[in-house]
């Protein structure tokens, strides 16, 4: 936790699908910040950065002064949940990406875009992911793969049937401490198991479970 | 040892109107082009649409306007990683089949071509690839939606830079959901005999209160403050047809857009995109063009 900017969720509203993961959060009993300017960033104490398209939100974190912020920001341990473009702004390298396209290098990953063709190739599939009981639904739209993980960075799910050269399944959702980030959109599945993960790494306490979480007992 | 493929389910609805979702907040603008794509995606374009004239043209120069060369889209693929839409005629399915098998992202069957049926639009729940159609007001919306649009956006008049067609579209699709929404439920039976609209689609309107796929706005963006006009009156995303590569400046016009769309609540931001920015392109007001293509479509 970052008591100096407190517990609130911002989410990155530059363009893409902010509403889907504001209806997660409020799920959740969050009630996030958008966040478009530096002044937006300075009051939140995580950010989750939406699908939408990444070279877009490239340009627009530029155009909007938060280039610099972000980046100091999560230098500085701000927790973060990317997905899909989020995800790649999040990496710390872009495969088939645009020479300027400019990322924040969150999390030691390296991303291809669009690795499964176009839309026609988009695709919902259901996941194992480590720590989830049942799988989870996941889409994929235009949706990118990890190609290569830091050592520091744990892979929790990987998509079999799409394997690296050495036969392994490309991870799809990885976590470096307090960044999550995953290739596909955990904000159109209507199932909220995702960003509870991302709200209890981060140290944040969710309304759904009873009582006191962890976060809340600490600060008391 | 590979390991095992998952099942995997292309062309769901969830899909086809997730990419919709995706492009929220954006700006989709009309090239003709591989370098005015180029230029698009410099600014911040979410996505293109590949097409051989832009309505001004169109309008300007006449005749029967059909789906682009093959050669073009695919040109215009090959040199931006953003998605690429392209347009087929109203009710031309195999203008569409063909778009589709050339991987096109999203196909718009569009008003701005000639029509090719007087009473059918495209079975769109056919396809894998998503489409995008036009409308006037909230009945032709739900329409399209029932045929399988998975993005609808307001109409405008195409090719003129002149916006009240737009607002006016906009204002009667927003202006119906929020009635709808205060409807009992035997005024809903009479709300879909109004609309010539499913009664399932206005059921499911009125507990939602918005349309059941995004709704963006088309048709006489010419500057950013017509970008800020539409999306505060509640459209998710702006189409950019001539307004673009018909002003002084394309690239400052394309990047302005871009994000006077993003900042459309901060007029402050859209003042400061807006200063210094060139001539808009000239347009023709609405009542004085001969050919209403918002009237196309059924």
């Amino acid at each position: 936790m970052h008591e100096s900017y407190g517990s609130k969720v911002g989410i990155l509203a530059l363009q893409g699908a902010v509403r889907e993961h504001a209806q997660v959060l409020s799920g959740l009993g969050v009630e996030p910040i958008e966040v478009r300017t530096p002044a937006d960033l300075e009051s939140v104490g995580m950010l989750v950065l939406p699908g939408g398209e990444s070279t877009t939100m490239s340009v627009l974190v530029q155009t909007s002064d938060l280039l610099a912020p972000l980046t100091d920001r999560l230098r500085g341990g701000m927790p973060a949940f990317g997905t899909c473009a989020g995800m790649i702004l999040l990496a710390s390298e872009v495969l088939d990406g645009r020479p300027d396209q400019r990322t924040l290098r969150a999390i030691d990953i390296a991303v291809r875009r669009n690795a499964f063709g176009r839309q026609v190739d988009s695709f919902e599939t259901d996941l194992e992911v480590d720590g989830l009981e049942e799988p989870f639904h996941a889409v994929f739209i235009r949706a990118p793969v990890v190609e290569r993980v830091g050592p520091d960075v744990e892979v929790l799910a990987s998509l079999p049937g799409r394997d690296d050269p050495d036969g392994r399944p490309q991870p799809v959702l990885c976590r470096r401490g307090p960044v999550l980030v995953a290739a596909f959109h955990p904000e159109l599945s209507a199932d909220p198991r995702l960003h509870e993960l991302f709200l209890r790494g981060a140290g944040s306490p969710i309304q759904s479970c009873t009582g006191a979480t962890g976060a809340q007992r600490a600060e008391r | 040892m590979a390991s095992p493929e998952p099942s995997r389910r292309t062309g769901t609805d969830l899909v086809k109107r997730g990419l919709a979702e995706m492009l929220r907040g954006g700006v989709i603008m009309d090239v003709v082009t591989p370098d005015q794509a180029k230029v698009a995606e410099d600014a911040g374009a979410v996505a293109v649409m590949a097409l051989e004239r832009v309505p001004a043209d169109i309008r300007r120069e006449g005749g029967v306007a059909r789906m682009s060369d093959p050669a073009l889209i695919e040109g215009i693929k090959a040199v931006v990683t953003i998605p690429v839409m392209a347009k087929a005629r109203i009710g031309h399915f195999a203008e569409a089949q063909v778009l589709e098998a050339l991987g096109v992202d999203y196909v718009d069957e569009s008003e701005v071509l000639t029509p090719a049926d007087e009473a059918h639009h495209i079975d769109k729940w056919a396809f894998t690839v998503p489409f995008v159609c036009g409308a006037t007001n909230l009945g032709e919306a739900l329409r399209r939606v029932s045929e399988g649009a998975a993005m609808i956006r307001s109409k405008g008049e195409a090719g003129t830079g002149d916006i009240k067609e737009a607002v006016r579209h906009l204002r009667s699709i927003l202006g119906d959901i929020r009635k709808i929404t205060q409807a009992d439920s035997a005024e809903i039976y009479q709300w879909a005999k109004e609309l010539q609209a499913p009664v399932g689609l206005v059921q499911e309107l009125a507990e939602t209160g918005k349309m059941p796929v995004p709704l963006f706005c088309a048709g006489g963006i010419a500057t950013p403050a017509d970008a800020a006009l539409v999306m505060q009156l509640g459209a998710e995303a702006c189409f950019v047809g001539s307004g673009i590569f018909k002003s002084s400046d394309p690239p400052r016009f394309a990047r302005a857009i871009v994000e006077a769309t993003t900042h459309y609540k901060d007029a402050q931001m859209v003042a400061k995109v807006s200063r210094g920015l060139g001539e808009a392109m000239r347009g023709e007001e609405v009542s004085t063009v001969e050919t209403r293509l918002s009237e196309r479509g059924w």
